[in-house]
């Protein structure tokens, strides 16, 4: 008897869940959005939603800002999701998120689905990062490389040519090259290939790409003629294993990433500003998502992102960026172009 | 065998023996040498799960030594050492259970239908290719689909990026797993048990839920639990319908938002930090125990089962 009913109460068991979880759940279905919509507090108390996502380069500014913000608004609630730049604008522009991270300007096409959308944005620099060229340690020859050098070793061209250091310079040594860098995806591959080779996503195909930059990091290290490129955090964990190639900048002068050449714009043209970007409809009408915004580049708070590894920006951009911000000035500075060689100072 | 002659028959046997050299020692060889064979390959599966449980393991367990009431009752933080998982534990328990109630029902209801009631026509024979090739479909195919279907579609209904959304994804995703592992079940029941059942009087009903079922039980939970273990380690197609990766506030029911352990775990893999590795490490040995205890359970539901039967 037992043998027949088991089944049977196994079957109802999981029948009876079903049926409370949809029915417990139906009459809250407005709740999340009536929520992130609207996001009314009172004065003192912030009250509502935060829907952040996009670049996996930002988040951990993000992540730093959210944890510390929350801290001291318990009624506000911040979420970041990682969909990288491109998969952020896709949802920002879907008017599904408040803010979108980017580690690069937004870009033509994704301006014409924002504005097909009846969605507008204030564009903001929120810090800087190096792209490091980085090199095994018992590389003794690569001191410094001008772009280029960068670009003849990436270029599309290169492709199954240029394999060896001494291609590069005549004095380099005979020794195998072989190449690390992120994913084509990646807003950090974008910029560098724009940087060195002249073309936005273009670069040899033969290269040893990973989405992971430790993945880089590892392939460097056991390579003796290797060569990557990745942000620069990721090299300032690994110093102890790794060098960095210093950079020909536009005034002739061999630079290594460093906080103060970064800062400074002297690395150049692999220092870069990474971005988000808010939704002015959320900006006026969500309490929270304007305190989160000026939080994050509030110059209190710029230790929080020397903590995870970037550069704070200085002060003339952040009081320009606060300024734009509180006027809620829309569009991007680039116009659907690149960041590259564009003072932020000049422009915002 | 019947011969007419049992003599010739014999002496026909006899005289072969004279070209037939059995050769046993060559015969002997080719044993033991597909029996290595095979011990080496299970020898290097082991060897290398071995190798891959150690170093996680070494690589995570001062984490959890040091602190382990703390990595799992705290939020993600940009401190490693602070950073704990309890958000994505707890969004991967509410979705997993959620998943399960979808797709069990439905997947054992579809795969007793094509077995046991379905007619033999050009119908079912689509369904069945169909199913088959389901299986084998990318799962990112499957979180496009939720993304349009769950998340923008039904956003009345499930609320948008949810875990309602994400489970009903990974639903999809096993499904045909479960239909298939079903199935196997099912005909691994002796038709003659059926047949005796008919003889009986019994209804088709009768003879599928008191005597073919409780024998197919075993098989049907263990192919279940497969499906479900391949659905907790999922990440592409959550984090396409868009699973969160920063939450620090626990579900409230099913149109919540969410993260899951496995992309709590890549986002910290990822990370310059050598801390947030310790702490990813950490994480898969939390994920290995969730689906332990998954596993133990369904092992436990089958033993009982099967004392039963």
């Amino acid at each position: 008897m037992t043998l027949r009913r088991l089944p049977i109460r196994l079957f109802s068991l999981g029948l009876a869940l079903a049926l409370a979880a949809c029915t417990s759940s139906a009459p809250t279905g407005e709740e999340d959005t009536a929520a992130s919509d609207s996001g009314d507090g009172g004065e003192a108390q912030l009250e509502g939603d935060v829907q952040i996502d996009g670049s996996s380069t930002v988040f951990p500014i993000s992540e730093a800002m959210a944890e510390e913000f929350m801290a001291d608004n318990r009624g506000a609630r911040v979420t970041v999701g990682v969909s990288g730049s491109g998969g952020g604008f896709k949802k920002f522009c879907a008017g599904e998120t408040d803010i979108s991270n980017a580690s690069r300007p937004i870009k033509e096409t994704e301006i014409e689905l924002c504005a097909e959308n009846g969605i507008e944005y204030v564009e903001i620099p929120v810090a800087y990062d190096g792209i490091s060229v980085i090199v095994n340690d018992e590389n003794d020859w690569a001191e410094c490389l001008a772009p280029d050098q960068l670009g003849m070793m990436w270029e599309p061209d290169a492709e199954g040519e240029v394999n060896n250091w001494n291609q590069v310079k005549d004095d380099y040594p005979d020794q195998e090259l072989s190449l690390y860098g992120p994913g084509v995806d990646s807003g950090t591959y974008d910029y560098f290939t724009e940087a060195v080779v002249g073309e936005d996503g273009e670069s040899r195909g033969d290269y040893t790409a990973s989405e992971d930059d430790n993945v880089i990091v590892q392939g460097v290290q056991s390579d003796e003629g290797g060569l990557g490129f990745l942000g620069f955090a990721y090299f300032d964990e690994n110093r102890d294993t790794l060098k960095a190639v210093s950079v020909e900048n536009s005034a002739g002068e061999c630079i290594p990433p460093s906080r103060g050449s970064i800062a400074d714009g002297t690395y150049n043209p692999l220092s870069r500003p990474i971005f988000f970007y808010v939704k002015k409809d959320s900006l006026e009408n969500n309490p929270v998502v304007a305190a989160f915004a000026e939080y994050q580049i509030s110059a209190d708070n710029k230790d929080l992102i020397t903590e995870v590894g970037y550069i704070p920006l200085p002060e003339e951009i952040v009081d320009k960026a606060i300024a734009r911000l509180e006027d809620g000035t829309t569009g991007s500075i680039f116009e659907g172009g690149t960041s590259i060689g564009v003072k932020l100072g000049e422009k915002l | 065998m019947t011969t007419p002659d049992s003599q010739t028959f014999n002496k026909d046997q006899s005289t072969q023996e004279q070209y037939f050299t059995p050769n046993l020692s060559g015969r002997y060889k080719w044993d033991t040498v597909f029996a290595s064979f095979t011990w080496l390959a299970v020898g290097l599966s082991v060897v290398i799960l071995a190798v891959l449980l150690i170093s996680v393991v070494w690589d995570g367990f001062p984490r959890l030594a040091s602190d382990f009431w703390g990595f799992l009752t705290n939020f993600p933080s940009r401190k490693p050492e602070q950073a704990g998982l309890l958000s994505a534990l707890v969004g991967t328990v509410w979705v997993m259970i959620t998943v399960a109630i979808f797709a069990f029902p439905i997947g054992v209801g579809a795969g007793v239908y094509l077995e046991e009631f379905a007619t033999d026509n050009w119908f079912t024979k689509l369904i069945e290719v169909n199913i088959n090739n389901l299986a084998g479909v990318p799962s990112i195919i499957y979180g496009l689909l939720g993304l349009q279907l769950f998340v923008r579609f039904l956003e009345p209904m499930t609320g948008g990026r949810s875990i309602l959304s994400g489970a009903l994804t990974l639903a999809l995703l096993i499904l045909p797993i479960i239909i298939v592992g079903t199935r196997e079940a099912l005909r691994a029941v002796p038709d003659s048990i059926r047949q005796a059942g008919f003889a009986l009087g019994a209804t088709r009903w009768q003879v599928i839920w008191d005597q073919v079922f409780p024998i197919a039980i075993p098989g049907i939970l263990t192919g279940t639990i497969l499906a479900l273990s391949r659905a907790i380690g999922e990440t592409a197609p959550l984090i396409t319908i868009g699973a969160l990766t920063f939450i620090s506030f626990l579900p409230e029911n099913l149109q919540s938002q969410f993260t899951v352990l496995p992309i709590q775990i890549y986002n910290w893999v990822s990370r310059p930090q050598a801390g947030f590795h310790t702490n990813a490490a950490a994480g898969i040995i939390i994920l290995m125990v969730v689906l332990l205890a998954m596993n133990g359970l369904a092992i436990f539901l089958r033993n009982k089962f099967q004392k039963r039967g």
